[in-house]
């Protein structure tokens, strides 16, 4: 039996990325390298106002003076930020009024990846603004969601079009000089999303945008804003998938939320970049900072992520709990597969009282997989009756990955509660001689012991994304216990 | 890595290891001195730990290098009697106590008791020479000091302590009880305590080290403990830290355990200023067994730093881990442990705990339970928590006519009584009970005594 299901595991952790294919489109790219000159050119290609310049010009200097951090557990060759691509945008370059002006290659494309990108998104019920590469080419739903008063464009066309509440919202979160790779990004972020919810209004529909890196040595900066005023409610998507390449790709991407006093927001990721071969060449590397406000009273954000790809995940989605009574939540699914290096988890800064966090956070280790968790919990000093609970469990698929947890508990303020837990196990013999017994597969049985392992987590994914979450799982994991 | 810091901090250590290098006549030919050389180079390598270094991220040694602290050259009873010491005893408690003033071993004021066959126990100092055949193989050669700025200064100025060989199959009943005693009268004042202790195959050793210092006393120890323990032996180590509420206490115990070798450690911290220790037990072999207690309380402006690393580094060990904290006033409280298994360590079975009770608004504490793992066919748990004294405890004690603060210093003992009620040596334990009972009583819920 342990044969069989050991071969079960290696066909499944040694499944073909199926997501591998290069669109050939026109891009339109600057020249290589990071000089000041670079980001005038891409401020000036999007025709931002004056104060986006000079916001990305300081990130710039700022970024300069930085040190790229080596605190993860996290191992790669040097980048060299001069042989880097900032900017590149396919040449189709006019807002389009329907979908029949679209570049048919590249709804080819989008169609490869499943996006529901025709008539029948109504129906799927999701308004996407698809990035691709680095220029937003469509956008649905937006008059549905116009009548609503809900702004959901790209990040250029809100520059451009909302630059008040651009200028108001963009770097309150996570600040030009907030680290390195946020600092990089704030400097040549190309585009990205921008979603405003007004007072009230409870956004009708799940949000979702899918990135996708294309035009080869193009490091992906995007750079996600959401707002959800008083009382509002939103569900954000995001997804991604990447075609197979051999060199090494940077994606470093910032993502600000916040919320206002009663909001809630909640931001699904389903992560799916090539994690580069079975030998550990090539990939994405994924330097990610996301950060959401909770700014006024009794709001909530809930960060959702399953992570399945990526050669190298550096990611901590964080809460800022500045309102009294305010919530943040993180779940988290993280795979890490034969050589892919995976340092993710979440901060939880507590600062009003009756501040509340939860931290789930699933981590799977297969083949030569290194899967750390790290996560910070800090009770400032006037958060009084904060509550926190984490649970962070590892399981070990073969004995040559690992699994680490560095949780970091920091408490300032005496009346907080904090529990946190952690387990580290493999796949139980007899829970798998169980599922045997009764005629299930091994494959079917494994993929049914991690799906219950994940299910806290992906309880909290929006439906159809938890079905393709779970399918991901599936597919990242084929034949994984021994 | 340690650029931030201005060199110029090391300058006093590295001028008084030039002075002893001339001066000192115990170092004169003595093998040691290449030993202590290769200890002072690196220490001038990596120079003392700043915030931004992840080991010392919440501790900070600024204060301790803002003292111009000097070593006592030479042994001086500085006015303790025998009677002085009954205090940092538990009675009844016969036993052999080895004591040392300021770094220097006190014979006058030791108790040495007949010893079993095959037990040797010997001030470390006088053992260097005599024994050297056995101490070099072992001294300085577990205790990693290429990360540590104060191990590192241990072993470049190692004063004394004791040196213990167990040989195969020996074993000694009686606990041994090391007393490390400093004052400064006036002038601030370092001491380097070292102890070696050697474990033959199945040999069973219990040992007591006591830190202790008069009240309101500055003085600082940086001490180091090395113990071997060979194939199925069974060592039992306390760590009693009862040092002056000015004292600064930085302390490494780095223990390598044999085939089937058991350790236990309970490091209990009751006193220091600013204290910071590291307990460090690998697993060469197979089939270990280690467990690590802890117990921390603290009150005033005490700051007290609890570092462990369990290393997994063979197949088939186990590990339980506990450390308490009990925090009062403004004092601040770290527990960092951290359990690696390695690669090949499969079969292991790690549990760690870490539960701290804040007592006042004011306490703080922070907590990182690391885990990293690299087998697959493990057991690894681990938890912290950070909570106050239970409400609904409380209020059915209040409902049973028990004062508000008999009813809080009752909570208290019990959250404690976890890690005492381990303690395999009974005047210990029941006198840190007693120790811990007055001291609630008088109303500072923990720390310093009075």
């Amino acid at each position: 039996m342990a044969s069989s299901s050991t071969k079960t595991i290696q066909d499944l952790t040694q499944r073909d990325y199926k997501y591998g294919f290069v669109t050939d489109i026109e891009a339109e790219t600057v020249p290589r390298g990071l000089n000041e000159d670079i980001i005038r050119a891409i401020s000036e290609k999007k025709g931002e106002p004056e104060f986006m310049l000079e916001w990305r010009l300081k990130a710039y200097r700022n970024w300069l003076t930085m040190k790229e951090p080596t605190w993860a557990n996290v191992h790669y060759p040097p980048i060299d930020y001069q042989n880097i691509i900032y900017y590149s945008a396919p040449k189709v370059k006019k807002q389009v009024g329907s979908l029949d002006e679209v570049d048919p290659e590249l709804l080819k494309t989008y169609e490869k990846l499943g996006i529901p990108l025709g008539e029948q998104q109504r129906l799927a019920g999701v308004a996407v603004d698809a990035v691709f590469d680095s220029v937003s080419v469509a956008t649905t739903f937006k008059e549905k969601l116009k009548e609503l008063g809900i702004i959901f464009c790209s990040f250029s066309e809100a520059v451009l079009e909302h630059p008040d509440l651009v200028r108001q919202y963009l770097g309150s979160v996570v600040p030009y000089n907030d680290n390195f790779f946020a600092a990089l990004n704030s400097a040549v972020f190309s585009d990205g999303s921008f979603a405003y919810i007004p007072k009230g209004v409870r956004c009708p529909m799940e949000l979702s945008t899918y990135f996708r890196i294309n035009a080869a040595d193009t490091g992906q900066f995007e750079r996600t804003l959401i707002v959800a005023d008083e009382g509002a409610y939103v569900s954000y998507l995001e997804g991604c998938t990447a075609p197979m390449r051999d060199t090494n790709q940077l994606h470093a991407a910032v993502v600000e939320l916040v919320a206002l006093k009663n909001a809630t927001v909640k931001y699904s990721t389903v992560q799916n970049w090539y994690p580069g071969d079975k030998q550990g060449k090539g990939g994405i590397f994924n330097f990610v900072t996301k950060r959401g406000k909770c700014l006024g009273e009794n709001s909530k954000i809930t960060w959702t992520q399953v992570e399945t790809g990526s050669a190298i995940t550096w990611k901590y989605p964080s809460c800022i709990l500045q309102g009294d009574n305010s919530i943040g939540e993180f779940y988290s699914v993280a795979v890490a597969n034969n050589y892919q290096q995976a340092d993710t988890g979440t901060k939880m800064i507590h600062i009003g009282r009756n501040t509340r966090s939860t931290i789930i956070s699933k981590g799977i280790s297969a083949g030569h997989g290194q899967n750390t968790y790290r996560g910070m919990v800090k009770i400032l000093k006037g958060a009084r009756g904060a509550r926190n609970y984490s649970q962070c469990d590892s399981l070990l698929m073969s004995s040559t990955c690992g699994a680490h947890t560095f949780p970091y508990i920091e408490v300032k303020n005496s009346t907080a509660r904090l529990e946190h837990e952690a387990s580290t196990s493999k796949i139980g013999e007899d829970q798998l001689f169980y599922c045997r017994q009764r005629g299930i597969k091994p494959e079917d049985a494994v993929n049914m012991i991690v799906s219950g392992f994940c299910k806290e987590v992906f309880r909290e994914l929006p439906m159809e994304f938890a079905v393709e979450a779970q399918k991901l799982l599936g597919v990242s994991l084929e034949g994984s216990v021994g | 890595m340690s650029t931030a810091r201005a060199g110029i901090e090391k300058d006093p250590y590295l001028a008084a290891f030039a002075r002893l290098r001339k001066e000192s006549p115990a170092w004169k030919g003595s093998w040691t001195r290449p030993l202590r050389e290769a200890a002072i180079t690196r220490f001038a390598e990596i120079g003392f730990p700043t915030l931004q270094e992840e080991e010392w991220r919440k501790t900070s040694v600024a204060p301790i290098l803002r003292v111009p602290f000097a070593a006592q050259p030479a042994y001086s009873a500085n006015g303790f009697t025998a009677k002085a010491l009954e205090r940092y005893t538990f009675e009844p408690w016969e036993c052999t106590h080895l004591v040392f003033i300021n770094g220097h071993f006190a014979p006058g004021l030791s108790r040495l008791r007949p010893l079993p066959e095959g037990v040797i126990v010997e001030p470390l100092a006088q053992a260097l020479e005599k024994r050297r055949d056995e101490i070099e193989p072992h001294l300085a050669r577990h205790a990693d000091d290429r990360h540590h700025a104060f191990a590192a200064l241990n072993t470049a100025f190692m004063q004394d302590g004791v040196y213990v060989r167990i040989a195969d199959g020996a074993s000694i009943e009686e606990p041994l009880h090391l007393l490390f005693i400093s004052t400064s009268r006036g002038e601030p004042v370092v001491s380097y305590p070292r102890n070696l202790i050697v474990a033959g195959k199945g040999s069973r050793l219990s040992i007591v080290e006591s830190y202790v210092g008069p009240h309101h006393d500055l003085y600082f120890t940086d001490a180091l403990t090395e113990i071997v323990a060979g194939e199925d032996a069974a060592v039992d180590h306390y760590r009693l830290q009862r040092e002056s509420e000015k004292a600064f206490h930085v302390a490494v115990l780095q223990a390598d355990l044999g085939r089937y070798a058991r350790l236990g450690s309970w490091n209990i911290s009751l006193g220091g200023g600013l204290v910071r220790t590291d307990v460090n037990a690998l697993f060469g072999a197979e089939g270990g067994e280690v467990r690590l207690d802890g117990l921390y309380i603290t009150g005033g402006s005490q700051h007290v730093d609890n570092h462990t690393l369990i290393d997994h580094a063979s197949p088939g060990c186990t590990s339980h881990e506990l450390y308490k904290g009990v925090l009062d006033d403004r004092s601040r409280g770290v527990f960092d442990g951290r359990i690696i298994v390695r690669k090949d360590a499969q079969k292991t079975d790690a549990h760690q705990t870490n539960k701290n009770l804040l007592v006042s608004e004011d306490a703080l504490v922070d907590s990182t339970p690391r885990l990293q793992i690299l087998a697959d066919d493990v057991k690894c748990t681990h938890g912290a928590t950070i909570g106050q004294i239970d409400e609904d405890a409380m209020f059915y004690l209040r409902t049973r006519a028990i004062s508000e603060a008999a009813a809080r210093n009752l909570l208290i003992q019990a959250f404690v009584s976890e890690v005492l009620h381990g303690m395999r040596i009974e005047p210990i334990r029941a006198g840190l009970e007693c120790l811990l009972f007055t001291r609630l009583r008088k109303g500072h819920g923990a720390g310093v005594e009075a």
